[in-house]
């Protein structure tokens, strides 16, 4: 039976017991104006339902039901025996006619003329003759036949049923029409017809109308009334009976279940407590009565989940009514196919799982499908299909959405990450088309060309995918152009239990949700996993990648109670274990103490005042009877983003490092035969192109009249071994009214890409190389150039600048990348820098001379950190006048407000050097004016 | 007969004047604490208690109250107070808020008394801002005072962290 329908059959039972009882009390009671407007409001509801479900003559005498009551509530009419008699009736009435609808999801013909009629007149404060209403009978004739879908259906003959040879030919002809939109309500409509048929299999002529239904494409909430032969109500009249949809079902309030729930899952761990027992020992008396009571509780566990179990074809309900809108709309021939409705899911998840499945069908009705023209010349049969199919896989529910229409069309999506800025030309060439296809989940992504009302309204599959992976679930897709798309959703079956792997870190036990872990890599310096470290970044070799790791102790900032950081200097300690997870496309490994069993555990939700730590989605009771923490892998993930950008380290694809999570922009040129080369744009002043011809030698050094000045030019090579001529492109490199210019072979092209430098220290010319839109890349060092350029120039001019030496600084940062290109600049800027790769280095320095003017320091550094090195300092006589700044990519106001009370004198963003040589300016300056 | 009722209720009610209210006293560091006896679901010895990393640090942890979850709060720290120098086991009440049991770490837990609200008087202008935002008022006892704690700011932790 329609879900609908049933539904409206127990709650309007229910609502007829309680009027039973109220109108009996109001006849006691008249003037209770409480009692009335219950009973006004529970007939009022019905009428509405019946409306909204397409059962007019319920509706009709519901309706004048509630006329009379209305009068009543309003006190227009005095509640009389007599009025409370016709009102039961009325409702007598009503439930004859429910219980015929129930048994064949039809209204019975018949008429109410003489009921309602009483009503009215009732109504209009005419006091009818009580108890003079006629029950209502079959009756033949049709022009009083309330149903208006006899109007258009097929010819009744004498005996009101439908002709069946007449059917046939409607059948036909609808289907000669094309008529298939509704296809999907038709096997619905059939299955309804043949329960129906079932249920009043005893009377032959009903199984007759059988094919009605599949002529007359129903409404999803509109049985086929046409098909019913009009019942003889006359057979149950007065004695209604209870309905028995109403009596099999009862309801249960929603918490009651949940806390059901709740007492199972408990009871599940304390079974898996009392098994864990008897494990260890082999032959105790408790083995077989345990065994038993398990069996009995996972029975239990079973039974009380499915009470919160859900078909899937609720969420699809609205479905057939919104394609078919659309198609209309959209001029489409649109066949909406659902299988697997009955596929069973937690009630949550059904919830939340609803909005993202509209918003996809939508999405291949509207963008996937072409229109019939479109789809004609594409040699496609007319009719769009649209299939929507759900199955169970292991625990999980897989459900695919899938469309014949055009696919994903790559050189738009290809065009449109570009121009919305979500890749660079040369990133997209890099990548596959599966890859290219994925860029329809993020954020700010639709490739409609025009905004129709259904889809392109902000709303797009970044919002799916992001629902989607709330619960725990994952979505793919896969396309080929021209042939139409495939989403492709995992989701968990219910969010109360899940399969968790339970580790231990820095001396604390967590629970890992398993959908998340693909594999567990235990790791020692003698095997062949072995945790290597790119500067501070762990990472693994695994299966020729390289995996990075976080360790979960650190995030967790539970760092000092485990023996987590061995230093920069090799790999970590051993027998160590790495959970493999993957969120999204990102895999990454944990690393973690120890690794403890797999338990099903019960997920509940973290206390309000913990709940802002994204890294936990939940805790649970294990069957020791402890409390652990569910680590969220999503929010481990973006842990790792973050990381990526405070700590330079984790997030490592190759052997490199990262350093800043911020895309930086490069410039990409070829030099040295051919070779990719690379430096951050940030240093290149301009770009030019030299004609060689002008360049002139002083002192055997190439140098070329720039802007009124004469600026040295190097061979990339770092010689000043030019061509005598031609044009060649030139890097302009300007600090302090001074440039340089680095002659290259030529520009390719500027990129946006995470600068991820692989340091190789053996040339000194080189940072080493990064994979820069997916071509390996030398990052050339700048700071080699520029003393090179710079230290000769000065040489020859008398040293004049470095006389001029605005001050000794202190540089102290972990990142090679950073001290070798901030101390050339600060050398340039006439500031002697002196650099210490970490916090300790630089007391040491300190402790021996104490003779700079100024300090810089980075705040994210292994060992002691930025904060602590200022606290340090500013503790200590010695140094507490010496201003330090800070030195870092973490730019908040709240960094800002720490580092201020620390006592950094200022706070610079590491990518604004020319602040930053601002900065140190008036620092010391000032300083010198205090001292 | 709803006429009779006050006049019942007024019968009992006699010798008092203003309304009694029921507290569960406490001490920590030495200063007497009430919380109504109503929001009180349990009294607690000591218990394994998980830390959980990252949060506020007024909360010690969580742990297991006969299969449901209670986050316990350490009172001391809620209080700015210092630790607990004595080895004596700290016990705990648990309050519930918003259908979540939290567990207040406290020194000791006392009698249940029963107040007169004669003997009450709102917060002191000069109580320290801390205490100020989780005390609902004072009562004046014969020997000593006893800060009424107001369980919802106590929990308010949030709020402090910011």
């Amino acid at each position: 039976m329609d879900d609908l329908l049933s539904e409206f059959l127990t709650e309007t039972s229910e609502s007829l017991a309680v009027l039973d009882v109220e109108l009996v009390k109001l006849e006691q009671d008249p003037n209770d104006q409480g009692i009335l407007s219950n009973i006004f409001r529970l007939v009022h509801t019905i009428k509405g339902t019946c409306g909204f479900l397409g059962l007019p003559r319920l509706e009709a005498v519901a309706h004048a039901g509630e006329n009379v009551l209305g009068k009543f509530r309003d006190g227009e009419l005095e509640v009389t025996p007599q009025a409370v008699t016709l009102i039961l009736q009325c409702l007598d009435r009503i439930k004859d006619i429910l219980s015929v609808l129930e048994a064949t999801e039809a209204e019975p013909e018949g008429d109410d003329a003489e009921l309602i009629a009483q009503l009215n007149m009732m109504a209009d404060g005419q006091m009818p003759e009580a108890g003079s209403t006629a029950p209502a009978g079959p009756s033949a004739d049709e022009a009083s036949d309330p149903a208006p879908e006899a109007d258009d259906g097929p010819v009744m003959n004498d005996f009101g049923f439908p002709v069946a040879a007449e059917l046939l030919e409607e059948v036909e002809a609808a289907e000669a029409a094309g008529v298939k939109a509704a296809s999907a309500e038709q096997i619905a409509a059939e299955m309804a017809a043949e329960l129906a048929a079932e249920t009043a299999a005893p009377e032959p002529p009903k199984t007759e109308p059988r094919p009605a239904p599949a002529a007359v494409p129903a409404r999803v909430a509109t049985p086929p009334a046409v098909s019913k032969p009009s019942q003889p109500v006359t057979a149950d009249e007065g004695v209604p009976k209870e309905s028995s949809v109403a009596a099999q079902s009862i309801r249960v309030n929603v918490d009651l279940l949940e806390n059901l729930m709740t007492l199972v899952s408990e009871l599940v761990l304390t079974r898996n407590q009392l098994l864990q027992m008897v494990r260890n020992r082999d032959d105790s008396e408790f083995t077989v009565p345990l065994q038993r009571l398990s069996h009995i509780t996972t029975d239990l566990q079973e039974g009380v989940m499915k009470t919160r179990m859900q078909p899937i074809g609720n969420a699809w309900a609205k479905l057939p009514r919104i394609v078919r809108d659309l198609a209309v709309e959209m001029n489409k021939k649109i066949d909406l196919q659902m299988i697997g409705a009955e596929t069973e899911l937690d009630r949550q998840v059904l919830e939340l799982i609803k909005d993202p499945l509209t918003h996809m069908v939508r999405n291949s009705a509207d963008h996937g499908l072409e229109d019939t023209p479109g789809r004609i010349d594409a040699g496609k049969p007319e009719v769009g299909r649209i299939l929507l199919k759900a199955f169970h896989e292991g625990g999980y529910i897989i459900i695919e959405i899938a469309d014949d229409g055009r696919g994903i069309n790559i050189d738009r999506v290809r065009a449109k990450a570009v121009s919305n800025g979500l890749a660079t030309e040369s990133e997209i060439d890099s990548l596959s088309d599966q890859q290219i296809q994925q860029f329809i989940f993020k954020a700010g992504f639709s490739t409609a060309e025009k905004v129709t009302s259904v889809s392109g309204r902000g709303v797009g599959m970044d919002v799916v995918r992001t629902n989607i992976e709330k619960i725990g679930g994952t979505i793919e897709l896969r396309s080929t152009e021209g042939s139409g798309s495939t989403f492709i959703i995992k989701i968990p079956l219910t969010l109360a239990i899940v399969s968790a792997l339970i580790v231990e870190s820095g001396g604390e036990r967590f629970a890992i949700p398993q959908l998340s872990v693909l594999e567990l890599v235990r790791a020692s310096n003698d095997s062949s996993h072995r945790i290597e470290r790119i500067h501070n970044s762990p990472v693994l070799r695994l299966r020729d990648r390289l995996l990075p790791l976080v360790t979960l102790s650190k995030i967790l900032g539970l760092e000092d109670a485990g023996p987590d950081d061995p230093g920069v200097d090799g790999a970590s300690g051993d027998d160590r274990f790495i959970v493999v997870s993957q969120v999204g496309a990102t895999t990454f490994g944990i690393i973690v103490d120890r690794v403890f069993d797999t338990e099903e555990i019960v997920v509940k939700p973290v206390a309000p005042i913990l709940r802002h730590i994204t890294l936990f989605s939940g805790n649970t009771i294990l069957g020791d009877g402890s409390v652990i923490m569910i680590l969220d892998p999503n929010g481990i993930a973006s842990e790792l983003g973050e990381a990526s950008s405070d700590r330079a380290d984790d997030d490592v694809k190759q052997k490199t490092i990262e350093v800043a999570d911020q895309k930086t922009s490069l410039l990409v040129f070829r030099a040295d035969n051919k070779k990719l080369k690379a430096v951050p744009l940030a240093l290149v002043a301009r770009l030019e192109e030299i004609d060689l011809s002008t360049v002139e030698y002083g002192d055997d050094r190439p140098v070329v009249q720039y802007r009124g000045q004469l600026m040295p030019l190097v061979n990339f090579d770092g010689s000043g071994d030019l061509a005598a001529e031609g044009k060649v492109p030139v890097l302009v490199f300007t600090d302090r009214n001074k440039s340089m210019g680095l002659v290259v072979e030529e520009i390719v092209d500027i990129v946006e890409d995470h600068l991820k430098i692989e340091l190789e220290g053996d040339d000194t010319a080189l940072l080493g190389s990064a994979i820069i839109s997916g071509k390996s890349t030398d990052v050339i060092d700048a700071s080699f150039y520029l003393t090179k350029a710079f230290g000769d120039w000065f040489a020859h001019r008398d040293d004049a600048e470095q006389q001029a030496v605005n001050g000794r600084v202190l540089l102290v940062d972990d990142s090679p990348f950073f001290r070798n290109l901030l101390s050339p600049l600060l050398s340039v800027s006439g500031f002697r820098a002196v650099v210490a790769e970490s916090a300790e280095a630089a007391i040491s320095i300190l402790e021996n001379d104490a003779e700079f003017d100024a300090v810089v320091s980075d705040i994210e550094m292994p060992g002691m950190n930025g904060f602590e090195f200022a606290e340090t300092m500013k503790s200590d006589q010695r140094w507490s006048r010496l201003p330090i700044i800070a030195l870092s990519s973490r730019t908040s106001e709240a960094d800002f407000e720490r580092g201020r009370r620390v006592g950094f004198s200022d706070y610079v963003a590491k990518d604004d050097r020319e602040s930053l040589i601002d900065v140190l300016r008036a620092t010391i300056s000032s300083a010198g004016v205090a001292r | 007969m709803s006429q009779t009722l006050p006049a019942h209720r007024s019968g009992t009610e006699i010798e008092s004047v203003g309304t009694t209210r029921q507290y569960v006293t406490m001490t920590i560091a030495d200063q007497l604490f009430g919380i109504p006896v109503l929001t009180v679901q349990d009294v607690l010895g000591p218990q394994k208690i998980t830390r959980v990393p990252l949060s506020p640090p007024e909360v010690a942890g969580s742990l297991n109250l006969r299969g449901r979850v209670v986050t316990a709060v350490n009172m001391r720290r809620r209080l700015s107070l210092p630790p607990q120098t004595t080895d004596s086991d700290s016990m705990s009440i648990v309050v519930e808020l918003g259908g979540e049991l939290y567990s207040l770490i406290i020194d000791e837990v006392g009698e249940v008394l029963s107040l007169n609200d004669s003997i009450f008087e709102r917060n002191p202008g000069t109580l320290d801002q801390r205490w100020r935002e989780v005390a609902a008022g004072v009562y004046r006892l014969d020997k000593e005072l006893m800060v009424v704690l107001d369980v919802t700011r106590v929990l308010d932790i949030s709020n402090i962290a910011a």
